[in-house]
């Protein structure tokens, strides 16, 4: 079971890395980038899980003392996920700028820098 | 590099790094166990605050420093992408496209739904550290519900209703609330961005010391950073041309 669980993170992260090598536009390769960080996430929420525990949030149905999930390793994971999506967002606009200065996103035919 | 020459380069990093991982799992604590030191100082320093929501409490309280780091790299992320959607010298304003066809069934839920979801932004970030939320979910929320007006109206009407030049100051009140929470505690001798603020009854709305105000200015920092960042999208695709004779 943890060879599963871990093993899933593992290889989204992966998975990201290959589809940016073998990408063949730069919207695609963002969109991997992202995939890979997702990866990291399911590692991170894989690390904290805990059978049979509850969110780690207290209140009348869970009061202080219920077994719950690790809550760092879910701090982590929120605030990247909304940092990502920003720089996700960067990262497009480098895409459109570059389709704007060289007309095309093909990776492979941006042979050299230009002013 | 040709493509042979990558996938080669590519395979062995990957074997490589498949390697470590592998002896890696191994030394993991078993998936699901019960064993998670972290998540017992944590609670039990949320507990300490009066902060059932133990997420929250690690982001905006515990571990404070690193959220600003984060807010950071957001301002610092939007910044750069709103500097590069600019329109550039060959680059001209256009008038942007008013509403098209429109189904009446879209308007009507799109007006009904931008209150609601509006609402149910702030409740999420002011909620944040009693209930599932906080400044990131809520923040998120809010700039993505003010865009049902652009589904439901048009992108003239999005324009009148939403002032960018707001939301940039937005962005950086947020990052200049947060930085002066972590001064604040400076001066009262408790350490940068200490919870320096009673922490009031378990469960109350106000309670929790500075984790509600941490949150409600990573909320406004992320709505209007979110806000910027869509606009800057959307007036590249309806409100900018290029200049058919400098291209």
């Amino acid at each position: 079971m943890s060879l599963f669980a871990y093993g899933t993170g593992f290889w989204l992260v992966l998975v990201g890395i290959f589809g940016v090598v073998r990408s063949r536009n730069l919207i695609h390769s963002v969109v991997c980038v992202s995939v890979a960080q997702s990866g990291t996430y399911v590692i991170l929420l894989a690390v904290g899980y805990q059978r049979g525990a509850v969110a780690p949030i207290f209140g009348p149905g869970s009061p202080p003392g219920t077994p719950v999930v690790d809550p760092v390793v879910q701090a982590m994971a929120l605030t990247d996920i909304v940092v990502s999506a920003t720089v996700t967002a960067l990262l497009l606009a480098l895409v459109i700028q570059v389709a704007k200065r060289h007309g095309t996103v093909v990776p492979d035919e941006l042979h050299a820098l230009r002013g | 590099m040709n493509r042979t020459a990558r996938y080669v380069v590519f395979g062995i990093g990957c074997v490589g790094l498949l390697v470590l991982l592998g002896s890696a799992i191994r030394l993991l604590p078993a998936f699901g166990g019960a064993w998670h030191p972290y998540r017992d100082m944590a609670v039990a320093a949320a507990l300490l605050h009066s902060t059932p929501n133990v997420v929250t409490s690690v982001n905006f309280d515990q571990r404070g420093l690193d959220t600003l780091a984060e807010e950071a790299i957001l301002l610092a992320s939007v910044l750069g992408a709103a500097t590069l959607l600019r329109p550039g010298k060959d680059e001209r304003a256009r008038k942007p496209p008013g509403a098209g066809r429109m189904l009446h069934g879209t308007r009507l839920a799109g007006y009904v739904f931008l209150p609601v979801s509006l609402i149910l932004g702030a409740d999420v970030v002011v909620h944040g550290h009693l209930t599932p939320g906080g400044g990131f979910q809520g923040g998120v929320v809010l700039a993505t519900g003010l865009h049902l007006l652009y589904l439901a109206d048009s992108y003239p009407a999005l324009r009148r209703l939403r002032p960018l030049r707001w939301y940039e100051y937005g962005e950086a009140v947020g990052m200049g609330a947060v930085v002066s929470l972590g001064v604040a505690g400076l001066l009262t001798g408790a350490g940068f961005l200490a919870n320096i603020l009673p922490t009031g009854g378990f469960g109350q709305l106000v309670s929790a010391g500075t984790v509600p105000l941490f949150s409600i200015a990573i909320g406004v920092e992320v709505a209007s950073g979110v806000v910027v960042l869509l606009a800057g999208f959307l007036a590249q695709d309806l409100a900018i041309a290029r200049d058919r004779s400098t291209a």
